[in-house]
């Protein structure tokens, strides 16, 4: 028989975050006179090494079995006060949280509301607590190899550190060569530095590595498994490719200007993209028509900041590029006019203000203002802009006009999500796991982003978060095990009746009907703790491990009887 | 506006890898909604035992409401379409039985919709306040 229950209740200031909106002595006071409740303090900050102290001090000295914490979402520090308690000698499993940061505080503004849903919460949590069992950690063996999926230099940089750290590393790129859209550029901002400078040598570099091997004009075409222990199909691999990690790194696409036909984008030949004009930077040929351009205009945003093309976001990378190209056009056609038409100037990162105003020394001209329109004149095109800070419409002639796109999610990132269930943002690129603290791990353990597939970014920080993503994976390979899910649905043998629902609901197969006994048994290495089948049982015979019924009932008479 | 100081109580019961992750990204981004939900986190909203559903309303909340991952994005493959199809059940019945099946709601809210998840809230208390409070409670304590 399990001993009575004895509670520690901690609720967290989160410095001013919870304490400002929420009352927290007045939850601390209520929390102790909670059942099983045997101390309820309050402090500054759980999460911090005092605040974890208290817990296991307490749990020492009282001999607490359960633990309670309200603070922040269990998303983000649950695996810390697992841990604290466990220390302090409780299961892990007999931790409870009440988020009354994210889904109180930071949500409601009025003090007596917000505190009295905090009591809520907290009165929930104890209710759970009391009814928590005890539950083993086991552990998976990992296979010590990981999959990258992009031959960009994000991925490509991300397989190098893996492969450098000693792990055999399987890189899939979808062309028929590495370098991704880096391959595609002449020169890069801020210094002007050609990419042929380093990008080839990166490449011999990934080729001629030992423990990678490139799969090229390839594709994942399905991944099963669970971090530590993926399975990947991979087209050219003759066998699934066993796997401990995966790194994306599948890019962007560049905006197709003919979605703002105003533009002119595919019917006038003096209309063009930046990368294109990179090709033709890299050719050494700006010739419109066979003629040198003697009037050059660059207009930024074009596909970014665009509600109504709905990509509302800032493409980040498009102000410095088309610094970079108007400086290099003013050095190729020292006698051409160069005019870049603005909404804003956004020069951020190191030396991006220095290289702007090397771009307006140069004798670039910038000019604030809206493109409404270009239309052909002659062998001209004419580019109507109203201008923002005269506030009048002006109509200016060029031969040569350079659209800055922005970037978009490429569509393939759909399909990788399905593979991989991996949730992304409003706008098509991948979600991170939290936007702060977690910025190159996603929903599914030990799946890692890197590069512009996450959102759009500039080599630097592409190659950051690369190395970033490498490090991260390289945490359960060289662990070398991986925690399993604890909370699996178990059976009981007295009152399954063997009908065998569970068998046919569960996706992962892991209830079997024992020949023997004719009833239900779950095995725990397969079961990814859903609880659909406990749901389904006529007999109630199953229950998920964490989440049964008692435990959830008791919830809710909490929420509604406060 | 029927406000006449009626405050609904609403529990929710949300799946962790979705909905209940989009209210948390509401939190970070602070955007503001009623106080009337509490909710309950669960990994899928597959694992929603229509009883828990009953239990809320017969221990007296105005509402309820479930939440999960949107069509096809269930990070358990399929319970969502699983919970789908019982919540409909669940209502039939709740209909059958002459009571209120429109205080249960069903909504598929994603990890990066931190504001539809407010926004569901807000609709959601302004709805159970016209409708006023919940008489299952009553009705059932013979
Ligand atoms: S995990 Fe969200 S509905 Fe299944």
């Amino acid at each position: 028989m399990e001993p009575r229950p004895r509670i520690g209740v901690y609720i967290c200031h989160c410095g001013t975050n919870v304490a400002a909106t929420v009352d927290v002595e007045a939850v601390t006071e209520f929390a102790a006179t909670l059942p099983g409740v045997v101390v309820a303090r309050h402090y500054t900050y759980m999460c911090s090494e005092p605040g974890q102290a208290l817990i296991r001090e307490d749990a020492r000295a009282l001999g607490l079995n359960r633990v309670v914490v309200a603070s922040c979402s269990p998303r983000m520090h649950e695996p810390t006060f697992r841990a604290a308690s466990q220390e302090g000698g409780v299961n892990p499993y007999q931790f409870e949280m009440a988020n009354i940061r994210e889904q109180c505080s930071w949500v409601h503004h009025d003090r007596h509301e917000a505190t009295e849903k905090a009591k809520a919460l907290v009165y929930a949590a104890v209710m759970k607590a009391i009814r928590l069992e005890p539950l083993e950690e086991r552990e998976a063996p990992v296979t010590p190899a990981a999959l990258v999926i992009g031959g960009g230099v994000a991925g490509m940089m991300a397989a190098l550190d893996i492969a450098e750290a000693g792990f055999p590393v399987y890189l899939v790129e979808k062309s028929d060569h590495l370098g991704g859209r880096v391959a595609e550029l002449n020169r890069t901002f801020p210094d002007l530095e050609p990419v042929s400078e380093w990008l080839p040598a990166l490449v011999d570099q990934v080729q001629r590595h030992p423990n990678i091997t490139v799969y090229l004009n390839s594709r994942v075409t399905n991944i099963t498994g669970f971090v530590g222990n993926f399975e990947a199909t991979v087209e050219g691999a003759k066998e699934p490719l066993k796997v401990g990690a995966i790194v994306i790194a599948t890019g962007y696409d560049v905006f197709d200007p003919r979605r703002k036909p105003e533009f002119g984008y595919g019917i006038y030949p003096q209309v063009v993209t930046t990368l294109e004009l990179e090709h033709r930077l890299a050719a050494g040929d700006l010739t419109v028509n066979g003629k040198t351009p003697k009037d050059v205009v660059f207009i930024k945003c074009v596909g970014s900041r665009d509600q109504q093309l709905g990509r509302p976001y800032c493409s980040r990378v498009c102000c410095m590029i088309s610094a970079k190209q108007a400086q290099l056009v003013r050095q190729a056609l020292p006698d051409a006019r160069v005019t870049v038409f603005y909404m804003d100037v956004r020069t951020f990162g190191k030396r991006g203000e220095e290289f702007y105003d090397e771009a307006r020394r140069a004798g670039v001209r910038y000019r604030r203002g809206n493109v409404s329109e270009i239309y052909r004149r002659g062998d001209r095109v004419v580019v109507r802009v109203e201008d923002t800070l005269l506030g009048r419409t002006i109509e200016h002639e060029a031969d040569l006009v350079v659209l800055a796109v922005g970037m978009e999610p490429r569509p393939e990132a759909a399909d990788i999500a399905a593979l991989l269930k991996l949730p992304r943002s409003a706008d098509g690129f991948f979600l991170e796991a939290h936007p702060k603290l977690r910025p190159v791990d996603t929903a599914v353990d030990g799946v890692f982003l890197a590069g512009c597939c996450q959102s759009p970014k500039d080599i630097p920080d592409t190659i950051a978060q690369a190395k970033a993503a490498a490090a991260s994976a390289l945490i359960p390979l060289m662990r070398g095990v991986v925690p399993m899910e604890a909370a699996t649905a178990i059976v009981d043998p007295e009152l399954c009746a063997g009908c065998g629902m569970c068998v046919e609901i569960c996706p992962y197969g892991a209830p079997g009907l024992d020949p023997l006994w004719g009833v239900s048994r779950v095995n725990a290495v397969l079961c990814k703790g859903c609880g659909a089948c406990a749901v389904t049982c006529p007999s109630k015979a199953i229950r998920l491990q964490h989440f049964t019924p008692d435990q959830i009932l008791a919830q809710v008479e909490a929420l509604v009887g406060w | 506006m029927s406000d006449n100081g009626f405050e609904p109580k609403i529990v929710a019961f949300l799946c962790n890898w979705c909905t209940y992750t989009g209210a948390d990204l509401a939190g970070t981004s602070r955007i503001q909604y009623p106080p009337n939900v509490r909710i309950i986190r669960l990994m899928c909203s597959g694992s929603v035992d229509p009883t828990y559903v009953l239990k809320a309303l017969l221990d007296g909340a105005d509402g309820v409401l479930i939440g999960g991952c949107h069509p096809g994005d269930c990070h358990y493959q399929s319970g969502n379409y699983k919970a789908r199809r019982r919540i409909i059940a669940l209502k039939e019945i709740l209909k059958q039985a002459g009571l209120d099946e429109d205080r249960v709601w069903l909504r598929w809210i994603s990890a990066s919709e931190g504001q539809r998840f407010a926004d569901t809230v807000t609709q959601m208390v302004q709805y159970l306040k016209e409708k006023g409070p919940n008489p299952m409670k009553r009705e059932w304590a013979v």
